[in-house]
C-alpha cells in the first residue's frame, strides 16, 4: 500500500466520474466527445507491474462501457492501448526508455508529445472501429477518430498542464 | 511440464492479455447482436444510481420547456376528453372498463445518447414499475423507441435513433405500410424504406405507427415527409423524415404496455406453418 497504489485508484475514480459527468456530455457537432478518462493508461508508472496495468484498464474501460451502453467497445480500446503502451514508450522515446526514468507529466517535449498522440490514435481508432462495426460506415471512423483525437489530445496535454506545472 | 510452466511465465503478460481481449471482444459482439450482453447495461444499480443523481441537477436547466410541453399535452387531452360525449368522464372507477387493453406507464428520461450508430436511453422506472421488455416508448411529440432491458428501477431504451431499431410505420393519408431505420447520419431525421411505388406520397405527409406491431397502437405520430428518393433496383420508396420529436432533448416518456400481446404473439406462433 504505497502511496503510487493509492494515487492510481484515485485517478482511476475521479477520471473515469470526471468523464460519465463532464465530457460525455459535450456532444460538439452532435457527436464528437472527446475521451480524457484514457489519461489514467498514459499516466500509470513506467516501471509498474503491467499486469496490473492490464486489469485496471479492462475494468477501466468495462466501468465506461457499463455508463454508454456500449458492450465491450471501450474496455477492448483501453486493453490494446495498455498492451501496446511499451512498443509507443520505445518509438517515442528511443530504445532504452526504460533506464532514463521517463516522466509523462513533465514539461511538454516533442517526444511526449508523440507519444500522447499516437496512444490517443490507436485508442480512438479501436474505440470507432469496434462502435460502429460496419465497413460501410468507414469514413465516418476516420473522420469521427480524428476529430475526437484532436480533441482528447488537446484536453489530456492541457489537464497534464493544469494539474502538475512545472516545478523549476 | 517444466517447460510448458516456463513458458506460462514468461508469457504471462500476453496470456493475460489475450485472456481479457477475447472478454472484451465477445462483450463486443454481443452487444452488436440482438439481444444484449446481460450485465454491461446501464440499467443496473450503480450506474442508473450515478445518472439518477446526474439527472437530479440538470434537470433544473430545462424545467420550463418540460412543464410546458405537459400542459399542453393536458390541454390537448382535455379537449378530446370533454367533446367526447359519453362514459369516460361520467365513469365513478378510475379506469372504466374497456380502457384497459393498453396501460401507459408514466416514466422519466435519465439519461439519453444520440451520438453513436446505437443509442440507448435510460429511464427511471423497471420492473418493479411493471415495465418489460419490448414494450414502447413514446412522448407528447411522438415515439421514443423500445424497452431493451429492465432492472428493478431502472430500464434502457433503444432509441429510434439507433441502426438496429426498425419499427412498423405508415403514411397516415394513404395506409401504405414501410419500415422505420435510422441511417446515423442526423439525429433530426429518420427513414422510412420498403414503402411500394403505388403508394402516392407527397412532401408533408404525416407518418405514423402502423398497426401491424404489437409494440405500438396505431396512429402515434413520427414525423412529416421531408425528401423522397426512389431506389432504381427494387422499386421501393426511400423516404426522409424530419421527426417531430428532438430526440436530444427528452423529459418525461410515457411507456406503453399493449395487455392483448402475448396472446397475439402465441396466436400467431400457433399458426406459424413447421418447417
Amino acid at each position: 500500500m504505497n502511496s503510487t497504489f493509492i494515487l492510481n485508484i484515485f485517478r482511476f475514480v475521479a477520471l473515469l466520474a470526471l468523464q460519465v459527468v463532464v465530457f460525455n456530455n459535450i456532444n460538439f457537432l452532435g457527436y464528437v466527445n472527446p475521451f480524457p478518462y484514457i489519461l489514467f493508461i498514459l499516466l500509470y508508472p513506467v516501471n509498474g507491474n503491467r499486469a496490473g496495468l492490464l486489469v485496471a484498464s479492462f475494468l477501466l474501460g468495462l466501468s465506461m462501457d457499463m455508463f454508454c451502453n456500449s458492450g465491450g467497445v471501450h474496455a477492448t480500446a483501453c486493453l490494446v492501448l495498455a498492451y501496446l503502451r511499451p512498443s509507443i514508450f520505445k518509438f517515442a522515446f528511443g530504445i532504452s526508455y526504460e533506464y532514463q526514468t521517463v516522466k509523462i507529466a513533465d514539461k511538454l517535449s516533442p517526444e511526449r508529445f508523440t507519444f500522447i498522440l499516437i496512444a490517443v490514435l490507436i485508442h480512438h481508432l479501436v474505440l470507432y472501429l469496434l462502435e460502429i462495426f460496419r465497413f460501410s460506415f468507414f469514413w465516418e471512423i476516420l473522420w469521427r477518430t480524428l476529430l475526437s483525437t484532436l480533441f482528447t489530445l488537446i484536453l489530456c496535454i492541457v489537464s497534464i498542464y493544469l494539474i502538475k506545472p512545472s516545478k523549476r | 511440464m517444466q517447460q510448458i510452466i516456463n513458458f506460462i511465465f514468461k508469457n504471462s503478460i500476453r496470456l493475460l492479455f489475450l485472456l481479457l481481449l477475447i472478454t472484451s471482444l465477445t462483450l463486443t459482439i454481443q452487444s452488436h447482436s440482438y439481444h444484449r450482453s446481460q450485465f454491461v447495461s446501464s440499467a443496473n444499480v450503480v450506474t442508473g444510481g450515478v445518472y439518477q443523481r446526474i439527472n437530479n441537477v440538470k434537470e433544473y436547466f430545462n424545467l420550463r420547456t418540460q412543464n410546458n410541453d405537459l400542459a399542453k399535452e393536458n390541454a390537448y387531452l382535455k379537449q378530446l376528453l370533454y367533446n367526447k360525449p359519453d362514459t369516460v368522464i361520467a365513469s365513478t372507477e378510475l379506469i372504466p372498463r374497456g380502457y384497459e387493453d393498453i396501460k401507459v406507464i408514466q416514466s422519466k428520461v435519465i439519461n439519453n445518447s444520440f451520438n453513436v450508430p446505437e443509442n440507448y436511453i435510460t429511464i427511471n422506472s423497471g420492473s418493479a414499475d411493471g415495465v418489460k421488455p419490448d414494450m414502447g416508448v413514446v412522448n407528447s411529440l411522438g415515439i421514443v423507441g423500445i424497452i431493451e432491458k429492465t432492472s428493478k428501477n431502472y430500464a434502457t431504451v433503444q432509441s429510434i435513433l439507433n441502426v438496429k431499431s426498425q419499427i412498423n410505420a405508415k403514411i397516415k393519408k394513404s395506409n401504405h405500410f414501410g419500415s422505420l431505420i435510422w441511417n446515423a447520419k442526423n439525429v433530426g431525421y429518420a427513414q422510412l424504406i420498403d414503402v411500394p411505388r403505388l403508394a402516392s406520397v407527397k412532401k408533408g405527409d404525416t407518418i405514423v405507427t402502423g398497426g401491424r406491431s404489437v409494440i405500438f397502437p396505431e396512429n402515434i405520430p413520427i414525423g412529416k415527409i421531408d425528401k423522397i428518393f426512389i431506389d432504381k433496383a427494387t422499386n421501393y420508396y426511400t423516404i426522409n423524415i424530419r421527426l417531430f420529436n428532438d430526440m436530444t432533448n427528452l423529459g418525461h416518456v410515457y411507456v406503453i404496455e399493449n395487455v392483448k400481446r402475448k396472446e397475439i404473439i402465441k396466436l400467431e406462433e400457433e399458426t406459424k406453418p413447421d418447417e
